[in-house]
């Protein structure tokens, strides 16, 4: 594929938590079993395939029957882990996960590998931008996504224990450790910077760089929070409002502009207090280019994401 | 079980008599001579599963289930009105014994595959038992399911289509054509039995009695009658969620018996 560059000394790749983890996971438990249509490779699931070759349900390439499948697995005891590329889970897939995993409420995991502009060159048809915004109005799914190698394992362990639906966005961006945080709880997110000018929410791959904008803005004189969302649902309704108090809010997201964390928080703040919201993420189908050049183009990057800053301050002062 | 649905049907004045009535003597047999199951354990590891894909034919499956007594019959009074658990479409959370909630079609056999693929991996010996309506099998998500099942020989998986030959608008070959479909699932892996689907005891002899040493699926195609049973119903399109008036609703019950 398109954008299997080496990963830079101190960046990773989250499916290998992802997979470390399912793997572990297995060790210890029999119920748990993987799904897949065809992925193996992109899900990083071969070690766990050599391993438990009869625990991996590979239905070809076929995801409407990979989601039907894994909550017939549930309903037959076991833990599947549905895991393909999410742009084709989340969207070929959508009704199954609605009806048979959401709405019938039973004990699958659905994992939606590479999401967001991931696979670059290969274009919209191939990136998963609208995954959040599909998923977050189905009611019982957990939306989990997690921003860095140990969120990523502590996501898989929450999803394992949880008795329910739950969706898990992993992506292969390359992302830097974010250190220690506090205990992985979905709905309880993170301030990992504090600020008082101005409210940076953010989650999975984009926390990095909403953070490194707070740091080109504190040599402006801004000073900006930066919360981790951690989860899209359940979502930290409360860290939405403090947000709010600080006046200006500016959301950041690998996915599209609308229906996804931007949308979600400008209808708490709409409901309770309202402030300026700016939202950094992708306005619909981007042109043809690399990861790198498409988050560039479209602001996800520090200086996108001060400028985003600067926009909303403008309009808190207005 | 048909006076029982169609009373359901005309008190509600919502439903699909049609399909209620040619999957009536199927799911007689199922649960009155095929099934092990304990209705009051109904999530029993072991239980033999029946997954209705067909989710809009209701006032059967709902009748059914109540007389196999996994809910008190009074309930089926209720049958969609305001707040009650019996819904248009089954679902699992508010009424024992719905495995999956149905309703949008093509949904059933992937989840009774995945049911049948957790069973195979522990060695289980229940059965799993899904029926679909035949405009139905015009969805492909029962052809990639259908793949996987011949594939990993699911010996243990039966599926039944209610052959009517009709579906909401029209019959089902002038539609989108079915036929040939014994080569179909022939094609894809399966043994399959046609029989009549309103002889109860051609319907036992495919569907009961032991796996034995079938290595394949079984599909039983079970050629029925929409609406069977009465006279200005069978063979008619329009009683797919077609409701009856008073003068209907007499006649017919004079006519079930």
């Amino acid at each position: 594929m398109a954008h299997a560059a080496p990963l830079k000394p101190g960046l990773s790749d989250c499916r290998e938590a992802w997979s470390a983890t399912l793997l572990a996971l297995a060790e210890a438990d029999p119920r748990v079993v993987a799904v897949v249509n065809d992925s193996v490779g992109s899900s990083k699931l071969a070690t766990f395939q050599k391993r438990f070759p009869d625990r991996l349900i590979n239905v070809g390439i076929a995801e409407q029957n990979m989601v039907g499948v894994g909550a017939g697995l549930a309903n037959g005891g076991k833990i599947p882990f549905v895991s393909a590329a999410s742009p084709f889970l989340t969207g070929r897939a959508l009704e199954q996960i609605k009806a048979d995993a959401a709405y019938s409420n039973v004990n699958v995991k659905l994992v939606g590998q590479s999401s967001g502009v991931a696979y670059g060159e290969l274009g919209p048809t191939h990136h998963s931008i609208e995954d959040l915004a599909w998923l977050r109005v189905l009611q019982n799914l957990a939306i989990l996504v997690p921003a860095d190698p140990a969120e990523t394992e502590a996501a898989v362990r929450w999803a394992h224990a949880h008795d329910g639906p739950v969706f898990i966005r992993v992506s292969r961006m390359p992302v830097p450790d974010l250190g220690e945080q506090a205990p992985y709880e979905p709905g309880r997110a993170t301030v990992l910077r504090q600020g008082g000018d101005v409210a940076l929410l953010t989650l999975g791959t984009t926390v990095h760089l909403a953070m490194a904008a707070a740091g080109l803005l504190a040599a402006e004189g801004v000073s900006a929070r930066v919360v981790n969302m951690r989860s899209l649902a359940p979502l930290d309704e409360i860290a939405v409002r403090e947000a709010a108090a600080t006046g200006a809010i500016v959301t950041v997201e690998e996915a599209h502009v609308s229906g996804g964390l931007g949308g979600a928080v400008a209808e708490i703040v709409t409901a309770h207090r309202p402030v300026p919201v700016e939202r950094v993420g992708f306005p619909g189908f981007v042109p043809t280019g690399s990861v790198e050049w498409l988050f560039e183009r479209f602001g996800l990057s520090p200086e996108g994401i001060a400028a985003a800053v600067r926009r909303a301050l403008g309009r808190k002062r207005a | 079980m048909r006076r029982r649905a169609f009373r359901m049907v005309y008190e509600a004045q919502l439903g699909h008599p049609g399909g209620d009535f040619s999957a009536a003597d199927i799911l007689a047999t199922l649960y009155f001579g095929v099934l092990r199951h304990d209705p009051r354990n109904p999530s029993d590891p072991r239980r033999d599963r029946f997954i209705m894909s067909k989710g809009h034919a209701t006032g059967v499956l709902y009748t059914a289930l109540a007389a196999a007594g996994f809910y008190p019959e009074e309930w089926l009074d209720t049958y969609m009105q305001a707040g009650s658990r019996l819904n248009g479409h089954p679902n699992r959370n508010y009424l024992p014994g719905v495995e999956t909630n149905t309703g949008p079609l093509g949904h059933g056999l992937p989840v009774a595959v995945g049911i049948a693929i957790a069973g195979q991996l522990d060695g289980a010996d229940f059965r799993t038992f899904v029926l679909t309506g035949d405009g139905e099998l015009q969805e492909g998500s029962n052809w990639e399911a259908a793949m996987t099942a011949g594939h990993r020989r699911l010996f243990r998986l039966t599926l039944i289509v209610d052959r009517n030959r009709l579906q909401q608008g029209a019959g089902t070959e002038e539609t989108n054509a079915l036929e040939p479909l014994d080569d179909k699932f022939r094609a894809f892996g399966w043994h399959v039995e046609r029989v009549d689907g309103h002889d109860h005891a051609a319907l036992l002899r495919v569907l009961g009695g032991a796996v034995g040493d079938r290595v394949k699926p079984l599909c039983v195609i079970a050629d029925t009658i929409k609406g069977k049973g009465v006279s200005f119903m069978e063979n008619q399109a329009a009683w797919h969620h077609g409701v009856p008036n008073r003068e209907q609703f007499e006649q017919a019950m004079k006519e079930l018996v």
